[in-house]
């Protein structure tokens, strides 16, 4: 209440605020809730939730993954990618063969290569039977192909809309490929997982999938915390400068082409991590998880969480897939409505997503629904405003007059 | 006139030092359009220098040219003794050239003072800005300057709110930050009072004591305090056409003529 004023300070500042420098116990206190929700979701959720409804969480959660590696590239970097279903099908198909591989006997290959002749396992697949590599290669592999693409792409300074249909473009490519692929791939038949087994239980079962539903949980809160370091530090404060203002950042002595092909990288290995993970629990990988609308659908949950936040990104994939199921069940004929409804609204009422609209708008939302006046950021703030100061000791006060108090006639919704 | 220019700024540069910046011959051409014909200029390590010139006289092809914006098409362009003709924008940079624009040029969704942490690191490469964290001595500079420029009671907000003239300030406070041995600086004062532009001026010539300044400007009430006993260039069509003290360009009949058009004027 302290900064209301008389004076507003123009339309582009709701609720910004002094944010205080954060300090080491506010990083304490974040990484404590982080771990409290992470035991939550690991040991009381799944008591009170059915083990269908489990199993739909754990891909849910496993999308949001995916989607905090979106937000770090748009929201922070904006890097508008249309093609993650690459990386995302990528880190499924490593998972999907290492499974099959290891659940065969020696020396034989998975069934579909004999029903198109083909004897010997391709040479790129060798890997895939350490399995050693595959936990590795569901991370590395799709980030060195998003270095490689993000470096040819940022080296030629591509950026924007351009950006985002190069990225498109390269989905069709390797969806195509994909799919195309009977003999190396299994084309557009994909790769199953729910019949293979893995440290000799079946990968479909039960236990299983309550043990990957756990490690969804714990990769979900590693990549936040990941995303979490990457951009609150200096070099989160460089993206968010890229994003802003990108060839001011050159003229201030940084390559942006290295900053942004790094964190196009780290984004693709997170899409890899949530793609192994979505496979494993919905028991298939196949060339329909690089389809352009499933890419998009990733950057529209993280509109609709919010971008910039990586709150905003895990809540819009939760709540977007969740709503989706619910009202899929619910209303079978028309669930398609409702999920564009949604996207209407957001792009409509609520700009910043869920979490933008918390962080910005919900107060002076809250407080106008009571009546009261928006309140109003002054700057300079009152504590620090010079005028404001001498008129406050005139008065003999140490603090501030609140002008909805006073006596003075003030332009503001509210005449006290 | 080429010549004349070469002369001129041969007298200024002690023969033994090269001069910091050195622009030899430069045409830049946008499809056969010649913004930059048959240029030379040269400044030293120190002190002022203001370009004037009229609409279209490529003064700000100029700079793109010295920050790698643009190349330049012919000719060499010569800083400490390197050429910069085919380097990046950001190795020019961190050679020591740094740029103000016309229009303040902060990151908006950042405060004043992590904009400045971000001119001054010193390694700006990945893997120093993401492990290593803000040197103390940086800290240290950053809150001298924010003590500069006036901002250090709103350093934490972000820089979006600042009015106009404490954003002109707080760009030239990063380009301070940088630590370069040249500064460019495009129109400092451009929607300005009277009060904040001598500010400005001032705050232009301390800098100029000890890096080499180059100052664009139009306004000649600005240009007159900030010139003093420094050189003014003029540019006109892409070329030097004069160089001089203030009160020799004022009474020079080509730049009246070109430029000023009424002598009244100026």
């Amino acid at each position: 209440m302290s900064d209301m004023t008389t004076e507003t300070s123009g339309t582009e500042t709701p609720g910004i605020t002094a944010k205080a420098e954060q300090s080491g116990l506010a990083k304490r206190w974040e990484l404590l809730i982080v771990v409290a929700i992470t035991l939550i979701f690991l040991f009381l959720v799944p008591a009170f939730i059915s083990g269908f409804r489990l199993g739909l969480l754990g891909r849910f959660l496993s999308l949001a993954i995916v989607a905090l590696g979106i937000d770090l590239i748009w929201g922070f970097t904006g890097l508008l990618s249309l093609g993650h279903g690459i990386f995302f099908a990528l880190g499924g198909y490593a998972i999907a063969m290492n499974l099959q591989l290891n659940t065969l006997p020696e020396g034989a290959i998975p069934d579909f290569f004999s029903l198109y002749g083909v004897s010997q396992l391709p040479w790129f697949w060798q890997p895939c039977y350490s399995s050693g590599f595959s936990p590795v290669a569901i991370f590395l592999i799709p980030s060195i192909i998003a270095g490689l693409l993000g470096y040819l792409v940022f080296r030629n300074r591509i950026r924007g809309v351009y950006f985002s249909i190069l990225t498109q473009a390269a989905l069709v490519v390797f969806f195509n490929f994909f799919n195309g692929q009977q003999k190396l791939i299994n084309g557009t038949n994909g790769l199953k997982t729910n019949t293979t087994e893995l440290f000799g239980m079946s990968v479909g079962g039960n236990v299983m999938q309550f043990y990957f539903y756990c490690a969804t949980v714990v990769f979900l809160a590693l990549a936040y915390l990941l995303c979490r370091w990457l951009t609150s530090g200096r070099f989160g404060r460089m993206l968010i400068a890229i994003r802003d203002d990108e060839n001011r950042v050159r003229f201030s002595g940084y390559d942006p082409t290295a900053f942004k092909v790094l964190v196009f990288a780290v984004s693709g290995g997170i899409a890899g991590i949530a793609g192994a993970l979505y496979t494993v629990q919905s028991g298939i990988v196949s060339p329909q998880y690089m389809s352009i609308a499933f890419s998009i659908e990733m950057v529209i949950w993280v509109a609709v969480g919010g971008r910039a936040s990586l709150v905003g990104a895990i809540v819009g994939a939760l709540v977007v897939n969740w709503g989706k199921t619910l009202l899929s069940e619910q209303y079978p004929d028309i669930w398609l409505f409702f999920q564009g409804a949604l996207f209407l609204i957001v792009v409509t009422v609520l700009p910043d997503g869920i979490i933008g609209w918390f962080r910005y708008r919900a107060k002076d939302d809250l407080r106008s629904l009571f009546g009261k006046p928006p309140v109003v950021a002054t700057y300079p703030r009152l504590e620090v405003d010079e005028t404001v100061r001498q008129e406050a000791d005139l008065y003999g006060k140490t603090q501030p007059v609140d002008p909805t108090t006073s006596t003075a006639p003030i332009k503001s919704g509210e005449n006290s | 006139m080429t010549a004349a220019a070469t002369q001129s700024s041969s007298q200024s540069s002690p023969a033994q030092a090269p001069p910091l910046l050195d622009i030899k011959d430069v045409t830049v051409s946008f499809d056969g359009f010649k913004a930059i014909n048959g240029l030379n200029f040269q400044v030293g390590d120190r002190g002022l220098r203001v370009i004037i010139g009229p609409n279209g006289a490529g003064k700000t092809t100029f700079l793109d040219v010295i920050t790698g914006k643009v190349q330049p098409t012919e000719g060499k362009a010569l800083f400490k003794g390197k050429d910069i003709k085919s380097m990046p924008e950001h190795a020019i940079a961190r050679l020591g050239i740094g740029r103000k624009f016309q229009t303040p040029r902060v990151y908006l969704n950042l405060t004043p003072r992590e904009n400045l942490e971000l001119s001054c690191n010193r390694v700006k490469t990945v893997w120093h800005t993401l492990f290593k964290p803000t040197p103390k001595a940086e800290a240290r500079t950053v809150g001298g300057l924010l003590q500069t420029i006036g901002l250090t009671a709103n350093a934490h907000t972000p820089a979006a709110l600042p009015s106009l003239v404490e954003k002109q300030w707080l760009e030239i406070g990063m380009l301070v930050a940088q630590s370069p041995d040249l500064l460019l600086v495009d129109e400092p004062v451009a929607g300005l009072t009277d009060e904040e532009t001598e500010r400005t001026g001032d705050l232009l010539l301390s800098l100029a004591e000890s890096h080499g300044v180059i100052v664009i400007e139009h306004d000649m009430e600005f240009v007159r305090q900030i010139a003093q006993q420094n050189k003014v260039t003029v540019l006109h069509e892409g070329s030097v056409l004069c160089e001089g003290t203030m009160d020799e360009i004022q009474n020079d009949p080509r730049v009246i003529k070109v430029y000023l058009g009424d002598p009244d004027a100026i």
